[in-house]
């Protein structure tokens, strides 16, 4: 049943034009210009991109939803926009804005896209797991945003495909949901599935991904697993070791010019509460210490944390509201 | 969840008739459609039948009456439900979802005509029965290609709606397939034949689906005659609107 390969999907160069906009005069716009990327079975693969970054547009070009300008893409071996149903069937799809008409009920909505696979999933099973048979009576336009997303997971569940797209799966989830839907899609990877997500939550590429892509302006601008990503040094001189964020506490206004090694950043976020960031080392930690006990400053915190994944990110993209 | 992965899709004329099925459905419960489906044309039927509205045009009043209403329900469903019905679903992603299944944009398009049918055929059931308890006697060489101009007008009113539902806003696509609902049903030679339009209507209702249909049924179900030049008319009217749809669609 399941193809030897382990790529599920492969894109190339993609670019994605639209348009011509009046606000432009005239002129096309491009959303994604030459974004690359491969995504495996049995692993989760992030886009990660803040809003408007080309993601939706990348994976709806995946899906067969949108005409790329250019480029090349290959789903489980085949051109998506000549999609058959034979590949549809075998990729499922949950869109951003869930997709599901407003009036239908949960349960003849699932039971109707169930009919238009061979053998798809038992509804039961289905139903039970993503815990729609509290709300089966409820109308999709009356359900809250988890249970929508939860219905269209199922819905894009429900065909038993190879391939599962999710658009900013965890937008409007509820903290309970979101373990529901976390903990399905980590189980769903662990039986081959191929999982390509788009978020723009640190927090979900982090819990989830085995690899990410970093999408900024429609351009890949790093990619990687998340420990690789969080590794990734970000200062201009490459022989420096990972950047890392000293945080402590002690009485404010003191002066650490000096303490640190140069390229350190030290700030008094609030009154008595310091950072400092940069590529610390040991022998840092160690002026530091030595410098307060020199002073007699016991801190009332001190804390060393690795850099997020949204550190790496904003370092990326930018700090810029965009 | 161990269930193995892997779909495959069912059989293409069972996508194509759950579709068909769902949408019928979802038409039939939605109060509103039922209104514009069901009540209204049973209103003008009756109307028509004690009103002298229609008389001397070669038919009892019934007679005259019940092909006009029939093109009616043809215009309601396929282009005023269809539409508003896809318009909406097309605001709310539905249509971009389904496209993703195996049923596919080509299999939803049939679908649509489908569950056109089966409401239309729904129409005729009742127009019909209240019809023949009015009185009406339909010319027997007539029914065939009467049933047949039913379709082709379910088809030509559909693919009008879905040219509308496409290319506008939902709301817009109510507005402007309710409007001409009304304004095509009183004065597009649909229900009241050309000849007892004002001077100007007469003339151009011959070129509008709803004047080729309603002409047409009448001269099929009256007459028992095939009037060649408005069935013309419809077909044009079909793939003008067919060709015109696939081209602009927009489907988010």
């Amino acid at each position: 049943m399941q193809s030897p390969q382990s790529t599920v999907l492969s894109i190339d160069g993609l670019v994605k034009d639209v348009g011509p906009l009046p606000a432009l005069d005239g002129k096309m716009l491009r959303i994604v210009g030459g974004l690359s990327l491969v995504a495996e079975r049995g692993k989760v693969t992030a886009l990660l991109g803040a809003n408007g970054a080309g993601k939706t547009t990348t994976i709806e070009c995946a899906q067969g939803l949108q005409k790329r300008t250019g480029g090349t893409i290959s789903l489980l071996g085949q051109d998506p926009d000549t999609a058959d149903a034979g590949l549809r069937s075998r990729v499922g799809v949950m869109l951003q804005d869930g997709g599901l008409p407003p009036s239908a009920r949960p349960i003849p909505l699932l039971r109707h896209i169930a009919g238009m696979y061979r053998n798809p999933w038992p509804l039961d099973e289905l139903i039970q797991r993503l815990g729609i048979d509290t709300f089966s009576r409820t109308s999709v336009r009356r359900l809250s945003g988890g249970q929508k997303q939860r219905l269209a997971l199922a819905a894009a569940l429900v065909g038993r495909p190879e391939v599962l797209f999710l658009d900013e799966p965890s937008a409007g989830l509820d903290p309970q949901s979101r373990n529901i839907v976390f903990e399905l899609i980590t189980e769903l990877r662990s039986a081959g599935m191929g999982i390509i997500l788009t978020t723009h939550l640190m927090d979900d590429a982090q819990r989830l991904a085995d690899y990410v892509y970093i999408i900024d302006a429609g351009r890949n601008v790093a990619e990687g697993t998340v420990a690789q990503l969080l590794q990734r040094n970000v200062s201009p001189d490459p022989s420096q070791p990972h950047i890392r964020t000293l945080l402590f506490e002690a009485r404010p206004g003191l002066d650490f010019t000096g303490v640190f090694a140069p390229g350190i950043d030290v700030r008094e976020s609030r009154a008595g509460s310091y950072s400092a960031t940069g590529a610390l080392s040991p022998e840092d930690l160690a002026a530091l210490t030595t410098w307060w006990a020199a002073r007699g400053i016991m801190p009332g915190s001190l804390s060393l944390e690795a850099r997020s994944l949204e550190d790496v990110f904003l370092d990326i993209s930018g700090r810029d509201i965009r | 969840m161990n269930a193995t992965l892997g779909g495959a899709p069912a059989p293409l004329f069972k996508r194509i008739a759950l579709q068909g099925g769902y949408e019928a459905l979802t038409m039939v419960r939605n109060g509103e459609q039922l209104i514009l489906a069901i009540v209204l044309p049973l209103l003008a039927l009756v109307g028509l039948t004690v009103t002298p509205l229609l008389d001397g045009l070669g038919g009892s009043r019934v007679d005259v009456a019940v092909p006009g209403i029939l093109a009616l329900c043809a215009m309601s469903t396929g282009f005023t439900g269809q539409g508003i019905a896809t318009g909406f679903d097309r605001r709310y992603g539905v249509l971009r979802f389904l496209s993703t299944t195996p049923l596919g944009r080509t299999g939803l398009i049939a679908g649509k005509i489908l569950a056109v049918l089966a409401v239309l055929a729904l129409q005729v059931l009742v127009i019909g029965s209240v019809a023949a308890i009015l009185g009406w006697q339909p010319n027997p060489a007539g029914l065939l290609p009467g049933l047949l101009l039913l379709v082709m007008g379910g088809a030509a009113f559909t693919a009008l709606g879905l040219l509308v539902a496409g290319t506008v806003r939902p709301e817009a696509t109510l507005a402007i397939t309710n409007l001409l609902w009304i304004l095509l049903g009183a004065l597009g030679g649909i229900v009241i034949p050309a000849e007892r339009l004002p001077g100007a209507a007469q003339h151009l209702v011959h070129f509008l689906p709803s004047g080729a249909l309603g002409e047409a049924l009448r001269d099929a179900l009256v007459h028992g005659a095939v009037n060649a030049p408005a069935v013309l008319v419809l077909l044009l009217w079909t793939a003008v609107a067919g060709v015109a749809a696939t081209r602009w669609f927009k489907w988010n």
